[in-house]
């Protein structure tokens, strides 16, 4: 006699999508059971995703994408004004946060910061030349990722601005970011007011040069052990970033006195440390970026390498598509709000700070910050429970961020399109909640997920690319 | 006494995970000592005191290590213990974490069939159930990922069935379906099955209550079932080429544990019925077909092992003698005699207008059949599943004149649950039926076992008592027969719920063939019941 068909001498292990009625029967027969909480997949994508799940050329291509991001070593080597740091930057270039957006679908704060903007520049003498400026059409607005840069809320970037410049050495990019302006009235909240303006120009005459000058004594500053470290210090590196501004201030603090021009000069950039814990949000950032660079345009890839928002839009792009926007309107966010602040006072979700999410940390990590769960309106196991989802919807586990109170898991990294609209399943985003109007800074802080018909129409857009044929 | 070293550049671990590592790098090595640090100043005069700073080996280096980087140091005999507790290290550096999670919070629920696969990646059957239009994709998935499918939802095109059922045979794996209610794979029940006993009987079959009619009746006649293995009941249609019955046929025929073969289809193409006795004619196990309402000789000579039947009860008294057992024990058309005289003396009892017979139910094989049996006796049969185009019931018809309702189809399950697990819709066609002066007889099937109603007889043997009661009372008598599907071992218990259908005064029978009969003797002209031909024995 033959040998009996595999099925037949193995004991049954079964998936059970669909009814609950057919688990349970299972289950008093003493069958192991795993259940899915099947949900129908939105925008009639199940053609799209059969193909993409069916090609393997896709799963090889992420593979690769997340094997990049992690390999990436971005280091902070220098800070420079943009017009120098930045390849291609010109005068009348502001670059903004998100996706692409002309002046008339702006954002109050956005709006607020681009005016504030052209007043730093010296460009416009008050606000009424500066807005008849914009409207002359003489002034070239782009998203910040256009130049491998990224900007916290509405990420302003004009020509004399200090930049954090990162290098990257093994894939060979560069990145950039601002330097933070703290908490408060600050352009970035759209804020332009003259002690605002002010503000700018000691981050461009002392803090810039003083950063420059120390990095680049200090033989630059690795990032990625540096936020590895945060990341179990109770930081998430989105929301929260006391952790590994202390431990970046730790590292340029000697280099600041060995370079300072002056006691004085010295003491008021490490009180700016002292004062802001938002300090190393944008190397952050800029460092993520560097490592979804790396990530980005690998053909087939269904990895996220970019979710922004410009306070209108909400905008992803995918590695496999190229630069290619996938744009919806922007969310309202789900959060706390500061005392005197409602919803009603809430601009849409805005800001390149979900570079952070898409690497794999920020509300991806919100499990190491049980601190600030209650922050975004909930508690240390909600805070678990965000980073378990995000583990369904990403392709690997990183390598370089452990996460404590997971059993030093590896955070979830490299968001898949596929399963974000198999599963309807979103990311998560930890974030900031700008006032609508410019000028008043933030007023809370919260959790909000991208729109889906973001994910829906890259899904389309990338199984069309790969296959013709529906 | 040797140093080694490794050096992993921008590699950032907490130092409790180091120590922890080179604990375990002690206790699992023969090495004299062993380090691993973020390379501060401070860390490295601590390596020093130690005797593991590898001064050669920092000597060598182009740039010094700095407090970003890794460093592991082991002291040992030889080169080649030191070398392999360097492996060592790396190698449970690069180990996943365990995943001790504190505090109360729980892996969250799969959310596709993929990540259900990172929770069990020996995981080898997919159970589907979800809506049609969805059902292929998961199905698809299921099978690419290596996972044989029984695949419950309805709504699959037969152009996407074609596909995956392709796909399945390219792969060696089996997809039960779509629509496929039944299934018994190594002595587990799938979708709406019955605790049977396994034994050497295997089945594959394109219907879903036929398949559990056919394993109860089996079982009833003390043997049991290997396998059975379901297709859903378009597989011998011409587009589908009978795909998986020809698979399932061919492991079974491979299969030690299967000595009898049992292949069960309503409505199967001539042509794919042929190809597939052809084949079966080819298996060194004897092989019993039952082709519904498909006369024996419409298949012309076929091998001589295989054996043909046109009815479940035929089919199982077949495969139970070739099974070695006893057909007699099969609960056949021998319970007709049993019960001859009650039929008799409910048929004296019926009032003029009584011509008719209404047969009400939820397994659509079992509804098919009994149209057959009965349409056999007494012509045309109303229905939603008609025989002829003719007999199809017009939208606003309950009833019309003989009627059999195959309750579980779509028009009756929208936004519903089927009949077999609530009993909702067919209470209120027994009603209907019960209070129509042309109703002569009720004939219901209870099919008994997983995902069936937990106690249908609690349900239904009230209504039919009242519903007698009152027919009694307007004049006319009421028989109501059950074709009752199940084993003792179910969940509800066979015996349990055919006394409390026998007490509320039903008529039950455990074969559905027996039970169409006897509906049928109470309508024909003759109330001689011994007109009644049997299933097509050989």
């Amino acid at each position: 006699m033959t040998e009996t068909p595999e099925l037949f001498s193995a004991s049954l292990r079964v998936v059970n999508v669909g009814a609950d009625l057919f688990a349970d029967a299972l289950v008093e027969q003493g069958v192991a059971v795993t259940r899915v909480a099947w949900q129908p997949a939105p925008g009639d994508s199940d053609m799209p995703l059969s193909i993409l799940l069916g090609d393997e050329r896709v799963d090889r291509a992420n593979a690769e994408a997340v094997k990049r991001m992690m390999a990436a070593r971005p280091r902070l080597v220098d800070v420079r004004p943009a017009r120098e740091a930045i390849p291609g930057f010109q005068q009348n270039l502001l670059l903004h946060a998100g996706p692409p957006i002309a002046w008339e679908r702006m954002s109050g704060p956005l709006r607020g910061a681009i005016l504030g903007a052209l007043l730093y520049e010296r460009m416009a003498a008050n606000i009424a030349e500066a807005e008849k400026l914009v409207l002359s059409g003489e002034i070239t607005f782009a998203p910040c990722h256009q130049y491998n840069a990224v900007g916290p809320m509405a990420g302003v970037v004009s020509a004399t601005m200090p930049v954090q410049i990162i290098e990257e050495p093994v894939y060979g990019h560069q990145t950039f970011s601002t330097l933070n302006e703290g908490l408060g009235k600050v352009l970035r909240y759209g804020a332009n007011s003259p002690d605002v303006i002010a503000k700018l120009r000691w981050m461009e005459q002392v803090l810039g040069p003083a950063l420059s000058r120390a990095v680049r004594a200090a033989g630059g500053i690795e990032l990625v052990a540096l936020t590895a470290q945060a990341l179990q210090m109770g930081d998430e590196c989105h929301n929260r970033n006391k952790a590994a501004t202390a431990l970046f201030a730790r590292e340029i603090a000697p280099y600041m006195v060995e370079t300072g021009n002056s006691n004085e000069e010295t003491v008021s950039v490490l009180r700016y440390m002292q004062g802001n814990d938002f300090v190393y949000l944008n190397l952050a950032m800029a460092m993520c970026k560097a490592s979804l660079l790396a990530a980005h345009d690998i053909a087939f890839s269904s990895v996220v390498t970019t979710m922004a928002r410009n306070g209108t839009d909400f905008g992803i792009r995918v590695s496999g598509l190229g630069d290619r926007w996938f744009v919806a309107p922007a969310q309202k966010i789900q959060g706390l709000y500061f005392s005197g602040f409602s919803e009603q006072d809430a601009n849409p979700d805005i800001g390149d700070s979900a570079i952070t999410e898409t690497a794999g940390i920020g509300g991806f990590a919100m499990a190491t910050a049980p601190a600030i769960a209650q922050f975004i309106g909930g508690t240390p196991a909600d805070a678990m429970r965000y980073t378990l989802e995000m583990y369904a919807i990403t392709v690997a586990e990183s390598s370089n961020f452990q996460l404590p109170p997971l059993g030093f898991r590896g955070s979830p990294t490299g968001i898949d399109i596929r399963q974000v609209v198999r599963q309807n399943h979103l990311p998560i985003i930890n974030t900031g909640i700008a006032h609508r109007l410019p000028g008043i800074g933030q007023v809370g802080a919260g959790l909000v997920r991208p729109p889906m018909v973001c994910f829906v129409a890259a899904v389309h857009e990338l199984a069309a690319s790969i296959s013709k044929g529906f | 006494m040797v140093i080694q070293a490794l050096l992993k550049r921008n590699t950032y671990y907490d130092s409790i995970t180091l120590m922890s590592v080179i604990q375990f790098v002690k206790e699992q090595t023969e090495v004299d000592d062993a380090g691993a640090v973020m390379a501060t100043g401070a860390n490295l005069a601590l390596m020093e005191q130690a005797e593991l700073l590898p001064i050669a080996f920092l000597a060598e280096l182009e740039k010094s290590p700095g407090p970003e980087d890794l460093l592991i140091s082991i002291r040992a005999s030889d080169e080649a213990v030191a070398q392999a507790a360097l492996l060592f290290a790396e190698q449970k550096l690069a180990a996943p974490a365990k995943r001790d999670v504190a505090g109360s919070v729980s892996t969250p629920t799969a959310r596709s069939l993929e990540m259900a696969l990172r929770h069990d990646a020996s995981a080898n059957l997919a159970v589907i159930s979800v809506a049609g239009e969805h059902a292929w994709l998961e199905a698809e998935q299921a099978l690419r990922n290596g996972l044989h499918v029984f695949l419950f939802s309805n709504n699959v095109s037969i152009k996407q069935e074609r596909r995956l059922k392709v796909l399945a045979a390219s792969k060696g794996l089996l997809l039960m379906g779509p629509d496929c209610g039944t299934a018994i794979i190594n002595g587990v029940g799938l979708g709406f099955s019955n605790v049977v006993p396994r034994g050497s009987i295997g089945i594959v079959g394109a219907s879903g209550t036929g398949m559990q009619q056919l394993t109860c009746l089996i079982a009833a006649a003390g043997l049991g079932i290997s396998q059975a293995i379901g297709t859903g009941g378009r597989d011998l249609s011409e587009a589908i080429d009978g795909i998986m019955m020809r698979a399932g046929l061919a492991l079974l025929a491979r299969d030690p544990q299967t000595e009898v073969i049992v292949l069960v289809s309503k409505l199967p193409s001539k042509r794919v019925a042929q190809a597939l006795l052809a084949e079966a004619a080819q298996c060194a196990k004897p092989v019993v077909a039952i082709f519904l309402g498909k006369a024996p000789e419409e298949f012309g000579t076929v091998g001589g092992i295989i054996k043909l039947a046109s009815t479940h009860t035929g089919g199982a008294e077949l495969a139970v003698s070739l099974a070695g057992g006893d057909h007699k024990r099969v609960p056949g058309n021998s319970a007709l005699l049993e019960l001859e005289s009650r039929l008799a003396e409910q048929g004296a009892s019926l009032a003029p207008s009584q011509r008719h017979a209404r047969a009400l139910y939820s397994g659509g094989t079992l509804c098919y059949e009994a149209m057959l049996l009965l349409s056999e006796q007494v012509g045309a049969v109303a229905s939603n599943i008609p025989l002829h185009p003719q007999w199809e019931l017009a939208p606003h018809e309950m009833f019309r004149g003989h009627t059999a309702l195959d309750l579980g189809t779509d028009e009756f399950t929208r936004g519903k649950p089927h009949p077999m697990i609530d009993p909702t819709t067919r209470l209120h066609y027994l009603e209907r039926a019960a209070q129509d002066s042309e109703t002569a007889v009720i004939l219901l099937d209870i099919v008994l076992g997983f995902c069936s109603h937990p106690n249908p007889a609690s349900v239904y043997a009230p209504v039919i008592k009242r519903v007698r009661n009152e027919a009694q009372a307007a004049g006319r008598a009421l028989p109501v027969i059950v074709s009752l599907c199940g084993t003792e071992g179910d969940p509800q218990g066979l015996s349990a719920q055919r006394a409390a259908l026998e007490a509320a005064g039903a008529l039950v029978f455990e074969s559905n063939e027996a039970a169409a009969f006897a509906a049928a003797s109470l309508v024909i002209d003759t109330s001689d019941i011994s007109q009644a031909k049997g299933g097509s024995h050989d």
